[in-house]
């Protein structure tokens, strides 16, 4: 083995890399943009149109009530609401938006009220359409305190106090530590970066160290050259793991950087800088740096992978379409693990990805199962050799390197 | 020198079955001499002087290149070769020096070597004016160059041109001719593929005639045309192929 052959190959591999713009993108532009623009620009995106929806006066229509003119009264006194007059098209108006709710009072509802008799208020809204689901929401808040008015006159009519219908507080309070709460919050959502930008960040160069070469036409030079194919594939493989690696590393660090940013800004912007600090979620270094520890075998792994299935095309277009599948079956074991209740059972461990990605739940909240992570650590580096083995003799078989 | 010995070498293609691209094929090329093999398109040109270089391994039979087995000893060959095609392309994002650099590396050279040959090389070639250039911004010519500089900057003792002058200008195709003669008067072993008679006619010290694979005749260009009772190299390709032709039609 000759660590000089590659590592020629590797540094040639890699200023080409520098000097692609296409790769560049991909392992240094995407990851460092893509947290802050989700984040900040498309959390700032949101937060603004909510604000909006919500300093938005609500168009209201009254449905009937004509029998009980002092609930009209009461109800068109209610503040953040503009109510407006009724017409026959009234469910035609609120899925044209022109309206954001309907409210229906009863017939005989002042009456009932009076009896004590109660009765069903419809509000009418268009579901999943946030101005209208803010109306109505604002319509029944507006409805409940009316509500309680008139059971709080009814209580004093008996000279009864109001916590006879409270009895007792509840009020729920967590006594897990900062860090695992956060693990508990986004563990699962970090392995999944983690790992799925291991697979981005190697995809291109993979495919441009394999397929771009044949469709180059500089395979048939370099296997010219004395170098021996198991050389000139495991610089090529470094490369490509450094891809992979660089991304998730970017990846991971404008992450924390984008989430701290954003919960600094969200702490100034509530006026209570101690009072956010109380509810945001800690992440440990160290918990960060054992995912990485754990992705290391599963970068390998894609590197290898994707370089043997890279290599059997004859052009870029050929890869990417070999390729895109490879991400659905890396995508779904990393959102299984985000699924509540899916826990790492010894079972489990054995499953490529899944198990790395479990894992990097219980690494974020602290949680050091050494007979798992044992299990995990070895069998993902075992089934990171067999891809590496798989793609050395890949590059030995004449009808892969020169497949026309 | 290199010495064919029974060459060989079979395809699978699934539609197609077995596909004897080479077969049997045995010559001798010396140092100082140009052997050049004449052969139509698919007539396994390619596939012998890939062999030769190591890029594929034979079926059956082997090689010598400079006393070296190809089946055994395919590094040792490589670094004894210095193969052009034009299927050989230069990497589109290094200069012209770093592409050159990066082969000298890759033989072995020690890095105050390298720079010495590859200063040597450019100055002989007149590639200074672009040495910095990167490969995707060079034009036909220097491209020419640079694949004539990667081939040469290890100092092989054995040559193999595929078809090098496929595609080119005549400008650019003349270079290459001039290369491959000067290859020949520094004592070089050289190899080389071509259709094109007029380049055998300029070229060749010994001819050898390839037709679906087999050697069907090898000899220097008056010996074939003694043979033949043909002064027009075309007529006695001619000659020597049809029969072949229609054996193969008739089979």
């Amino acid at each position: 083995m000759s660590l000089r052959n590659i590592g020629i190959v590797y540094r040639k591999e890699l200023t080409e890399a520098l000097r692609d713009r296409r790769t560049l993108i991909s392992t240094i532009v995407v990851p460092l943009l893509m947290f802050p623009l989700l984040t900040v620009g498309f959390g700032a995106a949101m937060v603004s149109l909510l604000n909006k929806a919500e300093k938005e006066t609500p168009k209201v229509m009254v449905l009937g009530g004509a029998d009980s003119p002092h609930v009209l009264a009461d109800l068109k006194k209610l503040e953040g609401l503009q109510f407006v007059d009724f017409t026959a098209d009234w469910k035609d108006r609120i899925v044209n938006k022109e309206v954001g709710a309907a409210v229906e009072i009863p017939e005989g509802f002042e009456t009932d009220l009076g009896r004590q008799k109660s009765d069903t208020v419809r509000i009418y809204n268009y579901k999943n359409e946030i101005k209208s689901e803010f109306a109505a929401n604002r319509v029944e808040k507006a409805l409940k305190k009316y509500g309680d008015t008139i059971v709080k006159d009814r209580l004093a009519a008996k000279n009864l106090a109001v916590s006879v219908l409270d009895p007792f507080e509840i009020k729920q309070e967590n006594v897990a530590p900062p860090e695992k709460v956060g693990g508990a919050a986004i563990g699962g959502f970090l392995g999944y970066f983690v790992i799925v930008l291991c697979l981005q960040g190697a995809m291109y160069p993979a495919i441009d160290l394999t397929a771009g070469e044949k469709e180059r036409g500089t395979m048939e030079t370099i296997l010219s050259s004395p170098i021996s194919r198991v050389h000139l594939v495991l610089g090529k493989f470094f490369l490509v793991l450094t891809a992979a690696l660089v991304t998730a590393a970017l990846s991971v660090t404008s992450m924390g950087v984008s989430f701290w940013g954003s919960q600094k800004f969200h702490a100034f912007d509530a006026g209570s800088a101690s009072d956010a600090g109380s509810s945001q979620l800690h992440i440990s270094v160290n918990g960060i740096l054992s995912v990485f520890l754990m992705a290391l075998p599963l970068a390998v792994m894609f590197s290898a992978a994707l370089l043997t299935i890279a290599l059997f095309a004859k052009s870029h277009k050929e890869a990417q379409s070999y390729i895109t599948p490879l991400m659905f079956i890396v995508i779904i074991p990393a959102i299984a693990a985000m699924l509540p209740g899916v826990e790492l059972t010894p079972k489990l461990a054995l499953i490529p990805i899944l198990n790395v990605s479990l894992l990097c739940k219980d690494l974020i909240a602290g949680t050091y199962h050494w007979n798992l992570i044992a299990i995990i650590f070895g069998s993902t580096c075992a089934y990171a050799a067999v891809a590496l083995f798989l793609a050395v003799k890949m590059f030995q078989r004449e009808s892969v390197l020169f497949r026309s | 020198m290199i010495e064919a010995r029974g060459l060989s070498k079979r395809f699978h293609d699934k539609k197609r079955g077995e596909i004897r691209a080479v077969e049997n094929v045995s010559f001798r090329c010396e140092p100082g001499k140009i052997y050049g093999l004449l052969g139509a398109n698919g007539a396994g040109k390619t596939t012998t002087l890939r062999m030769l270089a190591t890029i594929l391994e034979p079926t059956d039979g082997t090689a010598l290149v400079c006393g070296y087995d190809i089946v055994e000893q395919p590094e040792k060959v490589r670094a004894s070769v210095g193969f052009l095609s034009t299927a050989t392309a230069l990497y589109p994002r290094l200069t012209a020096q770093e592409m050159v650099e990066y082969f000298g590396r890759l033989n072995g050279l020690d890095e105050p070597t390298l720079k010495k040959r590859v200063d040597d090389i450019f100055k002989r070639l007149d590639m200074d004016g672009f040495r910095d250039r990167r490969c995707d911004k060079l034009s036909t010519g220097m491209k020419q160059k640079t694949s004539i500089a990667r081939t040469l900057v290890h100092d092989p003792p054995v040559m193999i041109f595929d078809e090098p002058t496929l595609g080119l200008d005549i400008m650019t195709a003349r270079t290459i001719i001039a290369f491959i003669r000067e290859c020949r008067d520094r004592g070089k072993t050289v190899i080389f593929s071509t259709h094109v008679m007029s380049e055998v006619e300029k070229l060749c010290d010994v001819i050898g005639i390839i037709q679906s694979g087999e050697l069907l005749a090898e000899g220097s260009l008056p010996h074939l045309r003694d043979k033949y009772a043909e002064r027009d190299l075309e007529e006695i390709f001619v000659k020597v192929v049809t029969p072949h032709y229609l054996d193969v039609e008739a089979s």
